[in-house]
């Protein structure tokens, strides 16, 4: 059932995969087991995603499908399986005066689904509130997300700021937005751009991949 | 330049802009006043006070337009008028003095003002549905509208029970606070009216004369929300179709207003079509024909689409291509000009596309670089407008000024 499962979630047949997760664990299924295909699942939207079949409203109903399943779970985990170890952390917001989030929960979920721990900072975030957020949770990757073209300088200061803190070395630095570019992350002093949540997801693989 | 009158002057801007439109090659290539917020930020003038004083933002638009002097002007229409918005308490929106640092540009918020199960009460009454649903989930002051009687039931004997509805202390609250903002609004388009016919006297035309919205972001903007209009794509595909054919009749009324204007552009604001939003088969079952439709309407009223997409569009140029040749514009933000140019060359003409980080944080020379390349490719044998990639709120004076001057020299057809 669970091979069934995945492929129920993967092909976005919504109202199919929750009924199929409620009788799987009617049945007496491992909630784990449940909770695997639905992160099995995701790999291969993610794969989807990569190859242009799926896009955002694909990612948007997978993720409504994982939380729904999550909470068909959840009363059953009778202890906290043992997650594995995640491949690392990713702090990740909106910088200071922009206030979109679509893009940024996006990736947020994306390289939540791909097993890394992500620290969702929310919007209008002020650079001295990504520099503590650096402190306390010691992220491999910062994300930092705009829209607006006042980003560019929101995400500039941001990254002085970390600079000055004397954290740049122990992050790396991604951008993402619709009218960013390799030009912009260059002016920002980023390390990378990257146009979508699985490129996205590649940098951080690529950034903690000797982890 | 001096010499020339401005009567003068603004005829051949505007004969430049229609000619570049028609894909008959112009004296020059046209360059536009590429702004959002820009001439605030150019003249010294806080977003906050923009928004908020209507003689000072037309002041600053002035400055603008003297100093750079592009061949066509938005003017302070996009400096939405805070006092009505403070009035009507908008819900979804921020702006500078309201949610927003003073010279933070104004942002729109996410919300749902339509449910999925509304979908039938808005194809059967649009109207009804945005009077008793939409406007009091928009804007709280006039909630008391929820009870504002369907007018198509008013017919016969039914006008009896109709008008009673308007007795209720709660629509009338929220007809005197409408009746305060529209005549804050009056004020506001009094001051856009004034300052058009300020620019013209200069010889300077106005970059629209209509603005509108493809008719999948007119239900997906205000009334769905962005996640649940895509995720209805795949959720409830038969009840977007029908509301996508009401959303396309209400998407000619409003770009119905270009037409019979001198320069009749109907600017429409292009946003889930772009790159990312969905798949190419998705657009072209939800998005594209709507669109075209729409704007085949349009068109057939002798108005000129200019469809501003908000980021890149390759994966579209194919559809895009689909319109009668030299009636359309296409502002194509960030995506590749050549392409552009390669598809859509002889079909439509195509705007844009100095990035606005070149125009940030480059110098003048790279500025002029940049432009030379668009020119010299896009802008071969006309069907090329100049502009930023996307509208300016801040970019160095130099190196706005290097992108119109340039042009002015360099885009000379000889």
């Amino acid at each position: 059932m669970k091979e069934q499962l995945i492929k129920t979630i993967a092909d976005m047949n919504e109202e199919e995969a929750l009924k199929l997760a409620q009788a799987m664990l009617d049945a007496g299924e491992d909630p784990q087991t449940v909770l695997d295909a639905g992160k099995e699942a995701m790999t291969l939207v993610g794969e989807r995603y990569e190859h242009k079949e799926f896009f955002l409203p694909e990612l948007i109903i997978a993720g409504d499908m994982l939380k729904a399943i999550g909470d068909l779970v959840k009363p059953k985990l009778l202890a906290q399986a043992a997650q594995s170890e995640p491949l690392g952390k990713v702090v990740l917001g909106t910088v200071a005066g922009d206030i979109h989030d679509l893009g940024k929960d996006i990736v947020g979920f994306m390289l939540d689904v791909n097993n890394f721990e992500v620290v969702d900072l929310g919007v209008d975030v002020a650079a001295e509130k990504f520099v503590r957020a650096i402190q306390d949770a010691k992220p491999d990757v910062v994300g930092l997300s705009g829209f607006l073209t006042l980003a560019f300088d929101q995400m500039k200061v941001t990254v002085e700021a970390i600079k000055e803190a004397g954290l740049r070395d122990r992050v790396k630095i991604m951008i993402g937005g619709a009218i960013m570019d390799d030009t912009a992350a260059q002016y920002v002093g980023a390390d990378a751009y990257g146009p979508d949540a699985t490129a996205a997801v590649k940098l951080a693989k690529s950034w903690t991949g000797g982890k | 330049m001096s010499e020339k009158s401005p009567a003068e002057l603004y005829a051949e801007r505007v004969k430049r802009v229609l000619d570049v439109a028609a894909l008959r090659v112009p004296d020059r290539v046209p360059v536009f006043g590429p702004y959002q917020l820009y001439p605030y930020t150019f003249a010294g003038v806080t977003f906050v006070d923009a928004m908020n004083d209507y003689a000072l933002a037309r002041e600053a638009c002035h400055k603008f337009q003297d100093y750079f002097q592009p061949d066509l002007d938005f003017g302070p229409i996009l400096a939405y008028p805070a006092p009505a918005m403070e009035l009507l308490d908008i819900k979804w929106f921020k702006w500078p003095g309201h949610g927003l640092d003073d010279n933070t540009m104004y942002q729109y918020i996410e919300s749902e003002n339509m449910t999925a199960d509304e979908y039938d009460e808005f194809v059967y009454d649009p109207s009804h549905f945005l009077m008793a649903k939409w406007l009091p989930r928009s804007f709280p002051p006039l909630q008391g509208l929820a009870g504002w009687p369907a007018v198509r039931t008013f017919m016969w004997f039914g006008w009896t029970g109709g008008f009673v509805g308007l007795a209720s202390p709660d629509v009338q609250q929220a007809l005197r606070n409408a009746a305060a903002a529209g005549e804050e609004l009056g004020r506001w388009f009094a001051s856009i009216g004034q300052y058009a016919g300020e620019m013209v006297a200069k010889g300077t035309p106005q970059l629209y004369a209509a603005f509108d919205w493809p008719p999948f972001d007119i239900i997906g903007d205000t009334l769905r929300g962005t996640r649940q209009i895509l995720a209805d794509m795949r959720r409830r595909p038969d009840k977007l179709h029908a509301a996508l054919e009401v959303a396309t009749r209400i998407f000619v009324e409003y770009g119905s207003g270009a037409a019979g204007a001198e320069l009749p552009l109907c600017w429409i604001w292009m946003h889930k079509g772009t790159r990312n939003f969905m798949s190419d088969a998705q657009f072209k079952e939800f998005y594209w024909p709507y669109l075209r439709q729409g704007m085949l309407a349009l068109i057939d009223k002798g108005i000129i689409p200019v469809v501003y997409c908000e980021a890149d569009v390759e994966s579209r140029l194919e559809d895009f291509a689909d319109v009668p040749p030299g009636k359309v514009i296409y502002h194509v933000s960030t995506t590749d000009m050549v392409k552009a140019k390669a598809v859509l060359g002889g079909i439509a003409a195509i705007a844009g596309n100095v990035p606005n980080v070149i125009l940030l944080s480059g110098t003048p020379d790279d500025v002029r670089e940049y432009c030379q390349k668009l020119i010299d490719t896009a802008g071969k044998d006309g069907g090329f407008i100049m502009d930023a990639a996307v509208m300016l709120d801040e970019a160095r004076p130099e190196n706005l000024k290097a992108m119109i001057d340039f042009t002015k020299e360099y885009g000379v057809y000889r």
